[in-house]
């Protein structure tokens, strides 16, 4: 039986909020939860009962992010560096900004893999499935791109900018 | 395990437990229920209220107010019957039934005899919603029988479904229901128990 659309709201709301601050950044990603949690709602009547929905709405969390980060290279936004005006709250814990800068310098495929793997919760084949390409090639991707925050993340730590 | 395997799942573990505040998914989910009530896709809207009588649950459709649930029936259940019944698409969207709490309010304060608000019959059908459509005119502090009401909607043997139809008033408080008890003047029953019935009647000075 399926539950009342608040209840996926309150399962799966801080889940898709950090995918989507993955894959987009902070200053885009309450704009791609909306987008996601609405587009969601509106299909929801329609999902098979026995769906996963953390993979259904990742899949939406990637297409609505995909139409921000088009946005974002359209007026250049981007830079690898956090935008200045950030969303109302934007991010909240001290030691989380060298976290958010190194998923930045990650290219979007390795960024997008990571999230929707390590945060989404999906195996790779899943992966693959949204991004395109080889359950392989979306393991390699992700194993890139935590490697690559890896050294980012580790250069930080030496600076003494996190624990 | 080995250093490569060690960093992997340092950076994840930072990842997951990178939790947004309750402040950043409490304005999420404000801004989602305007939005969703913006764009007509808010079937049914919800909200717990604290009343003398304990917690209530309403709901509402863009129709009208659709139920009010006492706590002993069970809010999750009572919520997943209209998710089975009217629609899936429910969000706690507390702002459409502003007018609504704040009638109750009223009623509990003894400032209010009579609640002016849209409903939402659409939980019952037939004799039953008949009845229920008419307990309104039953008046603040009055109290009448299942088979006086019966003999008023025209049917003075169909006690027995009076009874049901009260039991099953998917707006009680609002749709008094309380007000009818048996000839004898035994209170009858209650789906927020005979307590809250005996309550509400004392409220409004009946007995």
């Amino acid at each position: 039986m399926k539950k009342p659309f608040e209840n996926i709201v309150a399962d799966h709301a801080a889940a898709v909020l950090r995918v989507c601050r993955t894959v987009v950044g902070v200053h885009d990603a309450d704009d791609a939860w909306s987008e996601t949690f609405i587009s969601a709602m509106r299909a929801y009547p329609d999902l098979p009962e026995d769906a996963n929905v953390e993979a259904w709405l990742v899949t939406i969390a990637h297409r609505k992010a995909i139409d921000v980060i088009r946005t974002q290279n359209r007026t250049a936004v981007r830079s690898g560096e956090l935008p200045e005006t950030a969303a109302p709250f934007g991010h909240q814990r001290t030691g989380d900004d060298e976290l958010w800068v190194s998923l930045r310098s990650l290219p979007d495929k390795q960024r997008q893999a990571v999230a929707y793997h390590y945060l989404g919760g999906l195996p790779y084949v899943e992966v693959a499935s949204i991004l395109g390409g080889t359950t392989e090639a979306a393991r390699r991707a992700a194993a890139d791109g935590i490697k690559s925050m890896r050294r980012t993340f580790t250069e930080m730590k030496a600076k003494g900018m996190s624990k | 395990m080995n250093k490569e395997t060690t960093a992997e799942m340092k950076i994840s573990n930072v990842l997951a437990f990178t939790i947004p505040s309750n402040e950043v998914m409490a304005w999420l989910h404000d801004r989602l229920e305007s939005s969703a009530d913006e764009r007509g896709i808010l079937d049914v809207a919800y909200k717990t209220i604290d009343t003398p009588v304990g917690s209530l649950l309403l709901a509402a459709t863009k129709k009208g107010l659709l139920r009010v649930a006492f706590q002993v029936e069970g809010f999750d259940e009572v919520l997943e019957l209209l998710a089975r019944k009217v629609s899936q698409r429910i969000l706690k969207a507390p702002k459409r039934l502003d007018t609504a709490a704040f009638e109750i309010d009223e009623y509990f304060a003894r400032t209010r005899t009579r609640f002016d608000l849209p409903l939402d019959f659409s939980l019952s059908s037939g004799f039953r919603q008949v009845v229920q459509r008419h307990l309104p005119n039953i008046a603040y502090g009055q109290t009448t029988s299942y088979q006086h009401v019966a003999a008023l909607v025209g049917n003075p043997r169909a006690v027995r479904a009076v009874g049901t139809a009260c039991a099953k008033n998917p707006l009680p408080i609002v749709v008094p229901c309380h007000r009818v008890l048996r000839s004898d003047g035994g209170l009858g029953g209650y789906a927020g128990g005979l307590a809250v019935k005996s309550a509400l009647l004392q409220l409004e000075n009946a007995r």
